[in-house]
């Protein structure tokens, strides 16, 4: 009686930490070799056939394709630079430069990685689209209501998700980044 | 106690294995991938035009709004294929993607150099078995070997600015996925 009681806690201990864990890394973008730079994440690998196992799992998940390497890369941002989790009833402030790439689009997407509703019909920036400074630094306001300049519209969502792409870059699994690579930091503020 | 603990650790070390599987099964098990959601819309071998993301939903997650994108869904149990694509003002893309999703190749506008961005998908078994003279004569045709028989080719324009969408779905509806005539 004992050894079945034990066994049957053994494998449910099995089953829900095994379970648990791979629940857990296909819902958290769990994958080896990602570079930061503040609170933007890549996984370059992932557009590669090197491609990991746990990046392979949450892709196949969660339906999506991978920027393949030779087209791009794709940085996520789902916190501020302070750690806050990105909020869209919050103004958030997107502001510096971005690493070389032809062209670049960012993107403003719900978890499930659906475009967010709103009136004026505008989930992007193209790099062309933007307004610059004299030194090519730029701003971009991510808030609820209208902003002079450059606006990305949150439609109020509470969780929101930022990805920044850049298309025909040198940046790749190689890059040393905090040298090689800048990339625009995230400042979140006026949260209700 | 220590009998707790020792069920406790086997648990533990079961549930491991538990882990390391199921991740390593899930690509292969899995009915939502990118290629099951494009099977009901592209046919086999033939460039389909993919509706552009909405906040409504999307054919894939993660789309990018600022490219219009166009899938061909490829077979190569009959022979070879030949894709054509023509190149948009601003920026074009042709990836390659395995039957469950690993990106194997890639070439954009710039690397192509042509007007045009074309070439010969084979598998390698197919790319052995090609008269010799024809892979040394034709030194500028493009054979990229496929892993697998089956896969995805995912064709991208971009549109820097809204207003030029219809240009960029316009140039990706020219473009172009044949079998090669043996």
């Amino acid at each position: 009686m004992r050894l079945l009681l034990g066994v049957l806690f053994a494998l449910i201990i099995a089953a829900s930490s095994g379970l648990g864990a791979t629940w857990f890394a296909v819902t958290h973008a769990a994958a080896f070799g990602p570079i930061r730079v503040g609170a933007w994440t890549a996984w370059p690998k992932t557009g590669t056939p090197d491609i990991d196992p746990y990046a392979r799992a949450t892709m196949a998940r969660n339906g999506g394709l991978p920027v393949a390497s030779g087209d791009g890369i794709a940085f996520f941002a789902r916190v501020d630079d302070a750690g806050r989790r990105l909020d869209g009833r919050c103004e958030i402030l997107l502001e510096g430069l971005t690493p070389a790439a032809r062209f670049w689009t960012l993107t403003l997407y719900d978890p499930d990685g659906r475009l967010i509703v709103n009136a004026a019909d505008r989930y992007a920036f193209t790099s062309q689209e933007i307004t610059r400074q004299a030194d090519g630094h730029f701003a971009i306001a991510i808030a609820p209501r209208a902003r002079a300049g450059n606006w990305l519209p949150t439609g109020g969502v509470d969780h929101i998700i930022l990805v920044l792409r850049l298309y025909d870059t040198p940046v790749g699994a190689a890059t040393r980044i905090g040298r090689e690579a800048s990339m625009p930091s995230i400042t979140e503020s006026g949260c209700p | 106690m220590i009998r707790l603990a020792l069920w406790l650790t086997g648990g533990a070390l079961l549930g491991g294995i538990v882990h390391l599987s199921t991740v390593l099964m899930l690509p292969t098990s899995a009915t939502q991938d990118a290629y099951s959601r494009l099977t009901p819309l592209a046919p086999v071998n033939q460039v389909v035009l993919l509706p552009a993301p909405t906040p409504e939903g999307s054919v894939l997650p993660f789309m990018d709004p600022a490219f219009a994108t166009a899938v061909c869904r490829y077979d190569l149990t009959g022979g070879s294929l030949k894709l054509t694509a023509r190149l948009s003002l601003a920026y074009t893309s042709v990836s390659l993607y395995t039957r469950n999703g690993v990106a194997y190749y890639a070439i954009n506008d710039r690397a192509a150099g042509h007007r045009t961005i074309e070439f010969d998908l084979m598998t390698a078994e197919q790319h052995s078995q090609l008269p010799e003279e024809e892979d040394v004569t034709a030194a500028d045709r493009l054979i990229v070997d496929s892993p697998t028989l089956t896969g995805l080719i995912v064709l991208r324009a971009l549109a820097p600015e809204p207003g030029l969408m219809p240009s960029a779905v316009d140039t990706l509806m020219q473009a172009r996925c044949r079998r090669t005539p043996p």
